[in-house]
């Protein structure tokens, strides 16, 4: 378990009237998650109807209220009274497990030789070791139900392309520098993309919207193009980059 | 409110104009999944043109950009128009702004450019309605979120726009604005910031620049954010982990130019920050066009309180 910051006045951050900033480790961490559910769950009692939004984020929550119902400075007692006892959800059963089903092909990962000539081992390698690995959700942003998952195995870390594409198909699972995402909807991005899954990461329709949460587990789980295409993908190729 | 089903299509487009988007208050409570705010860029103005109606907080209105827009009313309806002086025309005689008047049936309603401002607001007494997409009708065309199609389309010619039948509608409240509450968007924008975020990491000479230089806004402004040009500010920092970004939040990536966040940002940044506009300024930001200059000026988040406070209590609501 990583240790908490100490206690201390910069840890709150003030991000104008309705928010703090509550700034918990320096270093992008999985050990981190826990603190945040934890922290997120203690400021929902708290604040009950005057809490806006909660946004965590790597090594941050932002925290936003009605100021209206709480004044900023009111807000920072609050969150101060439960910092000082603030203890970690349990480690060992946050967040859900999700498998997404993926294609890894050329012709819907363009990027797969990339990739591979950059760590210097073979395409099926890169395959294998990014589906091996169980990843951690530390943020959604970007766009609807963007996760950024982490944090890949050092031998296929790879920078992200020099010139986005404008448009990036729905369901393309990609990486970029020590990290892995799908794209929930089409659109413009810079990162590696490597196949594309057939799992519906953001729906309007389903209670909660998308599918992956800060904290969730994720692994990709390569499938045939068959299975790909029973399971609702798009096998239209990406558009190779100009 | 939204259990009325008595609406009918009594709005049609007739021409579209460069944007025109339906906004409520805005989505709240799923940033958490990467969900942007949305909602009025000019608060103010916004929810003046909600209560010269009679509507209540939150009620949707739209937000016209730039103007071009031309709609004409199936039925008669009492609206207000409010905001950025776009030369309105009701049937091509000039559209007296900040109060309510009857737009009848047949009329047309026209948008033509900027006077002063950049975005008004049109309110329909009874309410625009929109099927809700993650609770809110904001519409942000980039999230494919909100709006009468509930995609996030912006405006196009041939919409039929429905309004609440008149049985609905209340009218308590002003029909005009008192003049005092109305903004002069040809004076020069003073814009209050709260300190805060990164500030520390700035030079001392940056920040003296930051609070002493007029601005200019630079024509990368849309309704994610507004960017200003001026002296280079540096921070010693030039990225960060990333971390939420609020309404108003003032960013400078490397190039030193500062960005300031409004409503479609995204949910989460890695930029250094300063401050955060309060959210009346962040309001009048939304109103200058590129070119126009804008001062900083540092603000207590008392006194910043208490100016959110006095604009809410007029509208006696107590959330969003």
């Amino acid at each position: 378990m990583s240790q908490r910051t100490d206690l201390h006045r910069s840890m709150l951050e003030s991000a104008g009237l309705d928010s703090w900033i509550v700034r918990l480790f320096d270093a992008i961490d999985e050990n981190n998650l826990p603190w945040f559910s934890a922290l997120s769950r203690r400021c929902e009692q708290a604040f009950g109807d005057a809490l806006i939004d909660l946004v965590p984020s790597y090594t941050t929550l932002l925290v936003v209220f009605d100021p209206l119902r709480v004044s900023p400075a009111q807000a920072r007692t609050m969150i101060y009274t439960i910092l000082a006892d603030l203890e970690p959800d349990g480690s060992t059963n946050t967040g859900e497990v999700h498998e997404l089903a993926t294609w890894y092909d050329p012709s819907v990962g363009p990027e797969l030789s990339r990739v591979a000539e950059h760590a210097d081992i073979s395409v099926s390698d890169v395959i294998k070791i990014h589906s091996e690995q169980v990843y951690r959700v530390f943020a959604l942003g970007f766009a609807p139900g963007f996760a950024f998952m982490g944090l890949l195995d050092p031998r296929i870390e790879c920078p992200r392309l020099d010139t986005p594409r404008r448009r990036v198909p729905v369901g393309s699972v990609a990486l970029a520098g020590r990290q892995t995402a799908a794209y929930p909807a089409p659109t413009p991005g810079g990162w590696n993309l490597l196949g594309r899954t057939s799992a519906r990461l953001f729906d309007r329709e389903r209670e909660g919207f998308s599918l992956l949460r800060v904290g969730d587990q994720v692994r990709f789980v390569p499938v045939s193009r068959d299975e790909f295409e029973r399971e609702g993908g798009d096998t239209t190729p990406t558009e190779p980059l100009a | 409110m939204r259990q009325q089903t008595h609406s009918e299509p009594c709005i049609k487009v007739l021409r579209a104009g460069p944007l025109a988007l339906l906004q409520d208050s805005g989505r709240f409570g799923v940033r958490h999944l990467g969900v942007t705010q949305g909602g009025p860029a000019d608060v103010y103005c916004w929810a003046w043109a909600n209560h010269l109606v009679g509507n209540p907080w939150g009620a949707a209105n739209l937000e016209i950009t730039f103007g071009g827009l031309q709609l004409v009313a199936g039925r008669d309806l009492e609206i207000a128009v409010t905001g950025a002086d776009l030369g309105a025309t009701l049937d091509q005689k000039p559209v007296p702004l900040w109060q309510r008047i009857t737009w009848k049936e047949g009329q047309t309603l026209a948008f033509d450019a900027p006077v002063s401002g950049l975005r008004a607001y049109l309110a329909v007494s009874g309410e625009f309605v929109a099927e809700p997409v993650l609770g809110s009708v904001a519409c942000v065309t980039r999230e494919n979120l909100g709006g009468f199609d509930g995609r996030g389309a912006k405006l196009a010619q041939g919409d039929q726009l429905f309004v609440r039948s008149a049985e609905a509608q209340g009218n308590e409240g002003p029909t005009h604005a008192p003049e005092e509450a109305i903004p002069d968007f040809k004076k020069p924008a003073t814009l209050d910031l709260l300190p805060g975020a990164q500030i520390a990491e700035f030079t001392g000479r940056s920040l003296f620049d930051a609070f002493n230089t007029w601005w200019k806004v630079d024509d990368r402004a849309d309704r994610m954010g507004v960017r200003l040009t001026g002296p280079k500010l540096s921070c010693k920092i030039s990225t960060l982990v990333s971390e939420g970004i609020n309404l108003g939040g003032v960013q400078v990536p490397p190039d030193g130019q500062p960005i300031v966040l409004l409503n479609d940002r995204q949910t989460i940044g890695g930029y250094p920050r300063f401050g955060s506009l309060s959210p009346l300024s962040a309001s009048r930001l939304a109103q200058c066009l590129p070119g126009e200059q804008v001062k900083l000026m540092a603000i207590g988040s008392d006194a910043a309180l208490s100016q959110y406070r006095s604009f809410r209590a007029l509208f006696n609501t107590a959330s969003r």
